[in-house]
């Protein structure tokens, strides 16, 4: 019984930094934007949220600064897809390669030393993160903002035909999924494994982006999502003992393919991402 | 249409010449936003890109170096520009690569092929290796619709780990204590090189030859054909009775084979075993992904992309010896280079013409933007 519990509580930390970011994800592709840079913003929010609680002695702070930094990357890949038109899952790769080689590059002279003033890991995100995720629900199903958010993602013609300003809700959207990321990342680098290493997120932001389709779109689901990959993950590494690491550690992402395969064959129909997904709009295009 | 000064603003296909300024445009801002990087970082950006043009390209036995990591890029490249041009975004060529190096080192360490036959066996094995590790996202793709972007980057991973968990396990030499790698190749799994160079030849005869190749059959073949239809107008290709899957299929076999390839050139080439999948690849199936899609479409055009991202990692190396700089700033030019690369697509959309008042107006060319990675044929 108590290894049950031990294991739903690590489950639950390393599922959060992944309900952070999907929930952002699930925001900025819910306007209708796909955003690939999740890796990037979330090594820049590791760094940065590392650095300021190293320095200040506030790791709040530090995830302050992380969501700001996330939000100001999310912001370029805003004005590259939506006000240049561009194709967006080039400009995310764009900005995840950019996020690691800053990341790295800022990062050189703070490697390896613990921080000084770790946030507790499970009383502060994880259920904050869950308060969030009803939050986002109820705004997204159940207000007129969520409407507009919706009706963005999926009929930017017909919301520009409500008067909605189909550019700013898309930059909004995706400025606050980056915000999220960033926290998600700082959450990595001040509470989960409170040290700076380069390349820490080691892929997670990619994981992120797919747990954004298994979850359909729903903030509430993303919280049993994240949750579930979490507990697989800790379980992969329970197993350290009989099995090597290196199989262990392919496992989220193997797993990750297996889960997409399997929603996309039995998923119900109502489940489909937003109908514009990925598409710039422009005026007067259909 | 639009009237700036003595100026005409046209829209339509945009001719050879303009996409290349514009290329070359967007580069050149990406060097200068990473020079502002560059002096933020403390570093005086014209002092850094004077040693970086001097060690790369100047100081003597500098110049081939910036062949070694073009080898790589070309092969994996030239095989996501055809995956580009059919709409498939292959984003796993860094897997299919690694795919590669394994099917090579099995070849080279535990079969008994030996002599001549051992490199081209290699290289068969390579191919084979990156087309199989493209095929399962692509048939995810066909059959269920799943994502190919996110599917090929899982598959990096996957095969980023099988890798360090071979050279840390059951292929870890015997002869080798505390490191993690394989045994040494034997003389005849050795890649020859340019004498007075690390250039192992073959490899990148064998790049240029496949960029010419797939040129062809882009241009000239039934298959390149479906490709382009497909790329360009799905609808259009479903009409005229071409076979998806079937189109798919063969161009994810021939991209990761591709990619299969590069990984065969740089463990038998360069390491002669296979260890750390970090060191045996910096990157090469990201960056090629830039090599491609900078050379809009067109295989032939990955021999000068290639190359400038050649120059890029080598300025990398310089930058971590003479600069004292981390070797991931390469992934701060690729990421910035990539950004001015589609954020002036739009430009591309634009032709500019000498129109003085009073000029008689042309028929204006109808609105449409190219796709990005479909450009006209050679």
């Amino acid at each position: 019984m108590s290894w049950l519990i031990d294991v739903l509580i690590r489950g639950v930390a390393f599922g959060t930094p992944l309900l952070w970011g999907a929930l952002g994800e699930i925001y900025a592709e819910r306007a209708g934007i796909v955003n690939l840079g999740v890796e990037g913003m979330m090594i820049l929010g590791a760094f940065f949220a590392f650095a300021v609680a190293q320095v200040s002695g506030h790791p709040v702070l530090g995830l302050a600064v992380a969501a700001v930094i996330g939000g100001s990357a999310a912001l370029l890949h805003a004005f590259v897809s939506v006000t240049l038109r561009a194709n967006q899952f080039v400009s995310g790769l764009a900005l995840s390669m950019l996020g690691l080689g800053l990341a790295g590059l800022l990062g050189r002279g703070w490697e390896g030393s613990p921080l000084r003033t770790p946030l507790p890991e499970l009383s502060v995100l994880p259920p904050l993160g869950a308060l969030l995720a009803i939050v986002l629900w109820i705004l997204l199903y159940h207000t007129r903002w969520g409407i507009i958010l919706r009706t963005t993602g999926e009929s930017p013609a017909a919301a520009d035909a409500m008067g909605v300003n189909v550019s700013l809700v898309r930059y909004l959207a995706v400025i606050f999924g980056g915000m999220l990321a960033g926290v998600a990342g700082g959450f990595l680098s001040v509470a989960y494994r409170p040290s700076w290493t380069e390349g820490m997120t080691g892929g997670i932001g990619w994981i992120v982006v797919a747990l954004a389709i298994f979850a359909s779109w729903d903030p509430l689901r993303a919280v049993g999502a994240a949750l579930l990959f979490g507990t697989l993950f800790h379980l992969s590494f329970r197993l350290q003992a009989w099995i090597p690491p290196e199989p262990l550690q392919m496992m989220p992402f193997a797993f990750t393919i297996l889960v997409l395969a399997v929603t996309a064959r039995w998923g119900a129909r109502k489940w489909q991402a937003p109908e514009a997904l990925g598409l710039p709009y422009l005026r007067g295009e259909r | 249409m639009k009237q700036v000064g003595p100026f005409r603003l046209d829209t339509g296909e945009p001719s050879g010449a303009w996409t290349l300024v514009v290329s070359a445009a967007a580069i050149l801002a990406a060097f200068v936003a990473a020079g502002g990087i560059f002096w933020a970082y403390g570093l005086n950006p014209i002092h850094a890109y004077a040693v970086i043009v001097h060690d790369t390209l100047l100081a003597p036995g500098a110049f081939p170096e910036i062949f070694r990591p073009t080898i790589p890029l070309l092969l994996a490249g030239v095989g996501l520009v055809l995956a580009f041009r059919a709409q498939f975004y292959n984003i796993g060529a860094e897997g299919q690569l690694l795919a590669g190096t394994v099917a090579a080192t099995g070849v080279a360490l535990f079969t008994p092929i030996r002599g001549p036959a051992t490199l081209p066996a290699m290289f068969a094995a390579g191919f084979v290796a990156g087309a199989l590790w493209g095929l399962l996202p692509s048939v995810l793709k066909l059959r269920l619709n799943v994502n190919e972007v996110i599917t090929t980057l899982m598959m990096n991973y996957i095969a980023l780990y099988f890798v360090s968990w071979l050279v840390t396990g059951p292929w870890k030499g015997p002869s080798v204590r505390g490191f993690a790698y394989t045994d040494q190749f034997p003389a005849s799994a050795w890649l020859p090189l340019i004498p007075g160079t690390r250039i192992h030849w073959p490899t990148l005869v064998l790049g240029v030859v496949l960029a010419a190749a797939f040129a062809v059959l882009l241009a000239r073949t039934r298959l390149g054909f479906a490709i382009r239809v497909q790329g360009e107008n799905p609808e259009a290709a479903r009409y005229v009775g071409i076979d998806a899957l079937r189109t798919t299929l063969l161009v994810m076999l021939l991209s990761g084979g591709a990619a299969g390839l590069a990984g065969v050139g740089e463990v038998a080439g360069v390491h002669h075993k296979l260890l750390d999948p970090n060191q045996v690849s910096l990157g090469y199936g990201y960056t090629a992904i830039i090599v491609a899609w900078l050379a809009r479409g067109k295989p032939l055009a990955t021999l000068i992309t290639a190359t400038l991202f050649g120059l890029i990692y080598s300025s990398g190396d310089v930058m971590q010896v003479s600069l004292q700089m981390p070797f991931r700033v390469t992934s701060v030019f690729n990421g910035l280079i990539l950004f001015f690369l589609i954020g002036s697509e739009r430009l591309l959309a634009y032709r500019i013409r000498w129109a003085p008042a009073g000029a008689p107006a042309s028929a204006p060319a109808s609105a449409v933007a190219p796709s990005p990675p479909s450009g006209e044929d050679p």
